[in-house]
Formats: structure tokens, C-alpha cells, sequence
């Protein structure tokens, strides 16, 4: 077990710059998500974490050792890569052998470990089949015994769950969260999904054009974001935006007046679900109103901007109906209107 | 082919079968009619599909004339050392072009191809003064090094564009897993090109055994098998002729024959 800084780590492309000076530290058996739009750097960073990508500047430490300059082989890690990189000619038992043969490991060795990684996954019936003859979730499970059954130090997975059907993904990622905590192993999960990440892991790293944005759990990310980027992309549908004037340390919202940050202009941000309806307060006028079963969405307009409301399944509003809600006071995130930056003094 | 085709659909599917098959057959059939049918059946039209008098004296008599066996060996060496060289240097020529972004390597891939753009009647005279230098002429070594030339463009483009077919991620997937890059490739990336690397193999073999100017012009007493039936068969009958044209051909579908297997296992990686 190892855990892994990334110290000041700066990859460019020619003119393009992927990353600039990301830092983190991962801890010894931590479950850390890189979350990010495509083409924020987050599989950059993590081919940089594994050695095949090489930095422009910085380091990477895992269990205290400068890997920078190692070749991903000397680096005690271990991949699942997107569309999974099962070696086609061979057995899945060989597949999974294959860095514990590398390795040079004994056969006793490589029977156990082999066994343990199969049984894990569920693979044991398909051992002396080719990858050919299994589907793309068997593949998948292929790929995440291969990589467990060196028994890593440290686990990087790239979208590993991308090319599954949205219904195996929901199985597989419930199911990975459960060998994984029991494994104990220190992971990296690149991914653009925000509910995986959400659900599967310890800390979110959300990364912006090349940037950190915020690294927080998943709880503090979803109900403190630091960034207008981070609160519109983690959680769906995303975090409302409302551009208010304030005036003395107040904001007038139709009939709800708020203690605001002294500024002159600043954002107002909430979440969908938390917007109750009451009797008198901001005035939302609904557009469509979606019944999704477990809630109604409503998406409309407050102050002339767009609104999006998670509403109780029972409330069936007509387009073009105009009620009154309040954001609970706990649950706003006050914004610069420029920078986009969370206000410090307000949160909690 | 699908579940049910339509019955014209498979009638113009048997055509089209029936039609490629004529096309390679045919041309067979007759060298071997003309090489089995004695001399009397070569002039005869419309040829019996069946010769009566059929026998292998033909070919018995050109497998007699004198110089016809170390042809045959000047050729299989030749052509083994053609195929060897273009394997030994077109495979890591057209991986360096599948996998590294270098500079001029658009460039490299026409130069390659500019190479078949020079006739070697043109190059004949200071190809044969070269190699009288370099000792080279008159031996099955430079007639292969000859051939090489020949086939090696194919041989790096193909093997170029079968290493592009197999996705960058096994070899990193390998590189993770303990290969360095040496071992990567004989463990993951070889195996997976081994079946087109043979079809190469055996494309530069054929390529060399057929090839008959640069062999003619580079020999005067080791002659390879082609060259020497060129000059010898000249004033041979019409039905010795056909016998040597039909062993020449022999030995190319054997060896097709034989990895025919290993071709398709070809088509099975690329169509994934």
C-alpha cells in the first residue's frame, strides 16, 4: 500500500498546455476520483500518475519514492484501461496472469493470486475462454482481476466503466466499490461521470482546463462547491445561478429579502432540491414540468434567469403557472460574479 | 452471407464465386493440360478436359535437363534471404512508422514507395558494375539482396499499417503490467502481427521466386530457377515449356496453401 503525491505536475503539448502545476496528495488506501469535462487533463494526469505520459515539469512520488523518471513497469501500480486492453491472444487465465508471470512470480503464487482475483470478479467460468468469447462487461471484469491480481500498491482506472451499458455500470459500480474497499488498494478513478465519482469514491478531485478546481468528499463538493464550474457540473440537474444586486448586506428577491455578502453584485447559487415551495418569496414561473418518477422537475424562470426546481412527485404544475419558493437558508453559496469563486466569509 | 439471401442475390453471388475461381483455375488448368498432355495436345483446340495420353514425361524430362536442380536451390536461397532481410528490416521500419510521430515520416513513406518507381532495366548496368565491385555478382546473395529491394516497400507498409491495427493500449497495458518495451513487443504486440507478418513473408517470398529481369541480368552461371528456365526453355518444345511453367507455379500455391489458415486468423484481429 503507498500513497502518492503529485507535486507542482505541468504537461504541455507543443503550445498546448493539458496541466499546469496540479498538486495533490493521495492517501495510503484512498479512493480518489478525477472528475472532469473531456479534455480538463484528467487522463493526462493519471498517464502521468502511471508513466506513460511523461511530465513537462514536476513530481510524482508514490510511497515516498520519486517515480518521475521510472518507466511505468518499475512503478508498483496497476491499470484498467477504457475499453478494458485484454490481450486478445490470450486465455482470460493468462490474461490475469500476466503481470504475476511478469513479475516473475511462482507458479503457486500465480495459481493463488489468480484464483482470488477470479473468484473476486466473478470470472472463474471463463478462465480457459479467449477474450473474443466474452462480452464486453466479462472483458471488463477481465480487466479489473488482471489488474488486482498483482495485488498493487496503487490502482489507476481510466472511465473503466464507460463502454458498459448504462444498467451493467450502475451492477459493475456498486460491485467495484465493494472488492475495492475490501482490497484496501489506493485508487485513481478518471472519470466524466459526476454519479460515479459521487458514489464511488472517497474525494473528488474536479479538474478545470488543466486546473484543480476542488478537491473535497463528495458531501462537501455537492454542498460547497468553490467554484460557479464545480457547482454546475457535480450534481444533476446542475446548481442554479441567480446574478443579484444587493445592497447593505441585503438582497431583495421579490419578496424574500437575504443577508448577501456587502458587494454590489454577486451570484446567488442553489441547488434544485433545495428550493421549497412556500407562500410568498421568489417568484418561479414554470416552463415544462417533468415527472420523473421519484420527483417532478420543473424548469423555468426566477428574476429573469433560468431556474431548475426538484419539486415532490405529487406537484403536477401547469406550464405557465407561477408559484413562490425559498432557498433554504443553509444551503446557499454566495459567488463572485466575475471570478466565478466561492465568497469565504459565507461559507460554512 | 446472410440468413436468406434472395435467390438472385445468390445467383450473382455463385457468379461472382464461379468467376474468381475461373480466374485463378483456368489459367492452372491449362499449364498443367499443356505440361501432363504430351506434346500433340498443345496445338490441339478445343482441348479435351481430360487428356487421353496423359503423362508425366514432360515434366520428367525438364526435371532431367541439366542445371535445373541447383536453379532451383540458387532460387529458394535467394528467395529465403529475400524474405528474411525484408522481414528483418521492414518489420521494425513500419512499426517505427505505426508508432512514433517523427519528423519526415510522410516523407520516408513515399521514398519507400519511390523506390518501385525506378525500372531496374534502367538500373541494370550500374546495379551488375556495383556488384561486380562488391562480389556480389553472380551468386544467389545478391540476387536476394535484389529482391529485397523489391519486396521490402511492401514489406514495411504492411507491416506498418498492421502494427497501426493493434490498439497503442495493449502495449501499454503491457508496459504497466512489467513489460519494458523490448518485451511488450515479443509478448503482446509480435503474436497479435504474426499472422500478417508470415502473409509478408511469404508475399516477399513469391516476389523473389517469380522475378526473372534482375535475375537474368545479375547471373550468368548461378542462375535462379526463373532465369534459368529463361534461357534454357527458349529453344525447349512448346510442352516442356508448359511442364517447367507448371512446377515453377507449384511451389507458391503450396506455400499460400499452407498458411491460408494463418491469413484468415489475419482477418479475425482486424475485423475487431
Amino acid at each position: 500500500m503507498a500513497d502518492i503525491v503529485i507535486d507542482g505536475i505541468r504537461k504541455a503539448f507543443g503550445p498546448v498546455v493539458a496541466l499546469e502545476s496540479v498538486s495533490l496528495r493521495i492517501a495510503d488506501g484512498e479512493f480518489l476520483a478525477l472528475l472532469g469535462p473531456s479534455g480538463c487533463g484528467k487522463t493526462t494526469l493519471l498517464r502521468i500518475i502511471a508513466g506513460l505520459e511523461t511530465q513537462t515539469e514536476g513530481r510524482v512520488l508514490i510511497g515516498g519514492r520519486d517515480v518521475s523518471d521510472l518507466p511505468p513497469r518499475k512503478r508498483g501500480l496497476a491499470m484498467v484501461f477504457q475499453n478494458y486492453a485484454v490481450f486478445p491472444h490470450l486465455t482470460v487465465r493468462e490474461n490475469v496472469a500476466f503481470g504475476l508471470r511478469m513479475a516473475g512470480a511462482d507458479a503457486v503464487r500465480v495459481d493463488r493470486q489468480v484464483a482470488r482475483a477470479a473468484e473476486l470478479l466473478h470470472i472463474e467460468p471463463y478462465l480457459t475462454r479467449y477474450p473474443a468469447q466474452l462480452s464486453g462487461g466479462q472483458r471488463q471484469r477481465v480487466a479489473v482481476a488482471r489488474a488486482l491480481a498483482v495485488e498493487p500498491a496503487v490502482l489507476l482506472m481510466d472511465e473503466p466503466l464507460s463502454n458498459l451499458d448504462a444498467l451493467l455500470r450502475l451492477e459493475m459500480r456498486a460491485e467495484l466499490k465493494g472488492v475495492l474497499q475490501s482490497a484496501g488498494t489506493t485508487t485513481v478513478y478518471v472519470t466524466h461521470d459526476q454519479t460515479e465519482a459521487m458514489g464511488l469514491a472517497d474525494r473528488i478531485a474536479v479538474l478545470h482546463s488543466g486546473r484543480i478546481e476542488q478537491i473535497d468528499t463528495p458531501a462537501a463538493l455537492y454542498r460547497h462547491p468553490r467554484t460557479r464550474f464545480v457547482g454546475g457540473f457535480v450534481g444533476s440537474p446542475p446548481m442554479n445561478f441567480l446574478t443579484v444586486q444587493t445592497a447593505s448586506g441585503q438582497t431583495m428577491l421579490d419578496g424574500l429579502t437575504l443577508a448577501a455578502p456587502g458587494r454590489e453584485r454577486v451570484v446567488l447559487g442553489v441547488r434544485p432540491e433545495d428550493l421549497e415551495p412556500a407562500e410568498s418569496g421568489l417568484a418561479f414561473t414554470v416552463r415544462v414540468a417533468e415527472p420523473m418518477g421519484s420527483h417532478t422537475l420543473l424548469t423555468g424562470e426566477a428574476l429573469g434567469q433560468p431556474v431548475r426546481i426538484v419539486a415532490p412527485s405529487d406537484w403536477r404544475p401547469a406550464p405557465g403557472e407561477r408559484m413562490f419558493v425559498r432557498p433554504r437558508p443553509d444551503r446557499i453559496v454566495w459567488l463572485d460574479p466575475e471570478t466565478g469563486a466561492a465568497l469565504e466569509e459565507h461559507l460554512a | 452471407m446472410s440468413a436468406r439471401p434472395g435467390t438472385g442475390r445468390r445467383t450473382l453471388f455463385l457468379c461472382g464465386l464461379g468467376a474468381l475461381c475461373a480466374w485463378t483455375l483456368v489459367p492452372i488448368y491449362l499449364i498443367a493440360l499443356g505440361a501432363i498432355g504430351g506434346p500433340g495436345l498443345i496445338s490441339r483446340w478445343p482441348k479435351p478436359f481430360w487428356p487421353e495420353g496423359s503423362s508425366l514425361a514432360a515434366l520428367r524430362y525438364f526435371l532431367d535437363i541439366a542445371g535445373v536442380w541447383s536453379a532451383t536451390l540458387y532460387s529458394v536461397e535467394a528467395a529465403v534471404l529475400c524474405m528474411a532481410l525484408s522481414i528483418l528490416l521492414g518489420i521494425p521500419a513500419g512499426y517505427a512508422l505505426a508508432r512514433f510521430a517523427f519528423r519526415g515520416a510522410v516523407a520516408f513513406r513515399l521514398m519507400v514507395l519511390m523506390t518501385r518507381a525506378f525500372p531496374v532495366a534502367i538500373l541494370a548496368l550500374p546495379l551488375t558494375v556495383g556488384f561486380i565491385r562488391l562480389g556480389l555478382y553472380d551468386s544467389p546473395v545478391g540476387v536476394g539482396v535484389m529482391h529485397t529491394t523489391l519486396a521490402l516497400p511492401f514489406a514495411v507498409l504492411v507491416s506498418a499499417s498492421l502494427f497501426q491495427a493493434i490498439p497503442h493500449e495493449f502495449e501499454e497495458a503491457a508496459w504497466v503490467f512489467g513489460c519494458s518495451r523490448v518485451t511488450a513487443f515479443l509478448r503482446v504486440v509480435l503474436p497479435l502481427a504474426l499472422p500478417g507478418i508470415a502473409a509478408t513473408a511469404i508475399f516477399a517470398f513469391v516476389i523473389s521466386w517469380n522475378e526473372v529481369f534482375a535475375a537474368s541480368v545479375l547471373t550468368v552461371r548461378h542462375r535462379t530457377l526463373t532465369a534459368y528456365l529463361l534461357s534454357v526453355l527458349a529453344e525447349s518444345p512448346l510442352h516442356v515449356q508448359f511442364a517447367g511453367g507448371f512446377l515453377l507455379i507449384v511451389p507458391s500455391v503450396l506455400f499460400i496453401f499452407l498458411v491460408r489458415r494463418h491469413l484468415f486468423a489475419m482477418w479475425g484481429i482486424a475485423s475487431k
